[in-house]
């Protein structure tokens, strides 16, 4: 029988949904609610910063992997039979998101 | 004596092309379930109609029916809960119609037989086995499962896929994998860790929902999906 | 053996029930849609002070405020249905399933209020 790859995955899904479930409804009030939020100073400072860079990519990179897990899966409820190249295609436009913003953050200094 | 309607869905393959719904009037008393309320139908007004049953006492799981959407046991279900009606019946979700309200369990029951739902000793058993309560507790609930299908019919994936193994077989996989007499984890592994194994499951949740015994398929899915994981992972070190 | 299949055709609509799930799986959309708008947002900000302003600035459009209203309801649905289901998802727990949820939420609380003071 042939084993699954989505240990891999779904790992990603679960920290992703785990770190959205944590700090998705903060983060969105703030972007979206409180216009004092996110200053330019106070973002290069997070941005320049190790520990601010990780949480950064984190937020950005876990938040598409669980995203991307589940919209591939509601195609699939929606009657949608994706192919094991739909499916990749997903989980490369997670994982591109979360190099891009790697690369981001590698030029902030 | 009240008098209350019951809707169900027909299928006769050699004369119809697709189901329809039949309605009857059916008097009841308020200790008449949805069960014996067809029997009425069968024994007084259409001997034609199909449906499974044996034991009346929610325990040998052959009676299971969508009640008015919902999968339930038609022997535990009561048509005075059910009144003013009418009572919609229909045969159990995502399983092919053979006649009426009787499914095709074909493939249930092959799965049933791929997690190898027996005790696999590691050697020949030495006298009796002993078992803490602690331990028993570990397998218990879902020893409870009585193969009655309505997990099966709550159960989206399985509608949308049927290779998925499915809420009951998993969930009594894990009743032997958490037997503290059983040696046969590695086997049923391989069960697990196909995409059709715990991996089809989105974790709806209905299953439990609808469970009539009490057995929560979706947990003992969910808890293998971490032990899929580990076994992915973990599997370079073990050697 | 002749059988009839039923379609499985808009089987969301079946029962409330599902209607939850696909309210609670909706909200991978606006968790994708988030994430991209943070990374074109560290995209501006890698560019300079202007261009980060612009999209801030772009943060109180009233499509902006829409999506963002519609994101927070979803994610917050999310959020309750992440920790109301833990105790089925994680390793078997010697807690009642009560305290994993309630120890869940509680986390919750204490990561808005941090992001709340610190951000
Ligand atoms: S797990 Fe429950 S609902 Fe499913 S077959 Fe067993 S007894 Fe029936
Ligand atoms: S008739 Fe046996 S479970 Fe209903």
């Amino acid at each position: 029988m042939k084993r699954s790859n989505k240990p891999i995955f779904w790992s990603l899904f679960g920290a992703g949904g785990m770190l959205s479930a944590l700090v998705g409804p903060a983060l969105i009030y703030k972007t979206g609610f409180s216009s004092q939020a996110l200053g330019y100073e106070r973002a290069l400072l997070l941005a320049q910063n190790g520990f601010g860079k990780l949480a950064i990519l984190a937020v950005i990179g876990l938040f598409l992997f669980h995203g991307c897990h589940r919209l591939y899966h509601s195609l699939h409820d929606f009657g949608i039979h994706v192919g094991p190249g739909l499916k990749a295609a997903f989980h490369g436009f997670a994982a591109a998101g979360t190099l891009a913003a790697a690369v981001l953050l590698a030029h902030i200094s | 004596m009240n008098t209350i309607t019951i809707e169900c869905l027909r299928y006769h393959p050699e004369s119809d092309a697709e189901p329809r719904f039949q309605s009857w009037p059916v008097p009841f008393t308020d200790d008449m379930s949805v069960l014996q309320g067809l029997q009425y139908i069968k024994d007084h007004l259409d001997g034609s109609l199909t449906f499974r049953w044996s034991c009346r006492m929610a325990i040998c799981g052959s009676c299971g029916a969508m009640v008015n959407g919902v999968p339930r046991l038609t022997c535990e279900t009561f048509l005075r809960d059910l009144y003013p009606g009418p009572v919609r019946i229909e045969p159990l979700n995502h399983f092919p119609i053979v006649r009426d309200l009787a499914i095709d369990q074909a493939d249930f029951l092959g799965k049933l037989q791929s997690v190898k739902p027996y005790i696999i000793p590691d050697a020949e058993p030495q006298g009796t086995y002993l078992q803490t309560p602690e331990q028993m507790e570990r397998y218990y609930q879902y020893s409870k499962c009585i193969n009655c299908l309505l997990c099966y019919a709550a159960c989206p994936q399985y509608g949308l896929n049927d290779r998925f193994t499915g809420p009951a077989a998993l969930a009594l996989l894990h009743r032997y994998n958490a037997d503290s007499r059983d040696a046969g984890k590695a086997e049923r592994m391989e069960v697990v860790n196909t995409e059709d194994g715990v991996w089809g499951c989105t974790l709806v949740g209905y299953c439990s929902e609808v469970c009539p015994k009490g057995v929560d398929p979706a947990r003992a899915v969910n808890q293998n999906k971490i032990e899929s994981t580990k076994d992915y992972f973990f599997r370079f070190f073990r050697k | 053996m002749k059988t009839y299949i039923r379609p499985m055709s808009g089987w969301w609509k079946r029962n409330p029930f599902y209607l939850w799930y696909m309210l609670r799986e909706a909200s991978c959309v606006f968790i994708t849609a988030y994430a991209l708008m943070l990374l074109w947002g560290l995209y501006r900000l890698q560019q300079s002070r202007i261009q980060y302003e612009e999209w801030r600035e772009s943060l109180s459009s009233p499509l902006s405020f829409a999506f963002h209203a519609f994101a927070l309801v979803l994610v917050v649905y999310h959020s309750w249905t992440w920790f109301k289901i833990m105790p089925k998802t994680l390793p078997r727990m010697p807690l009642p399933d009560g305290l994993v949820v309630v120890g869940g939420v509680a986390a919750v609380v204490a990561c808005t209020t941090a992001l709340m003071v610190l951000i």
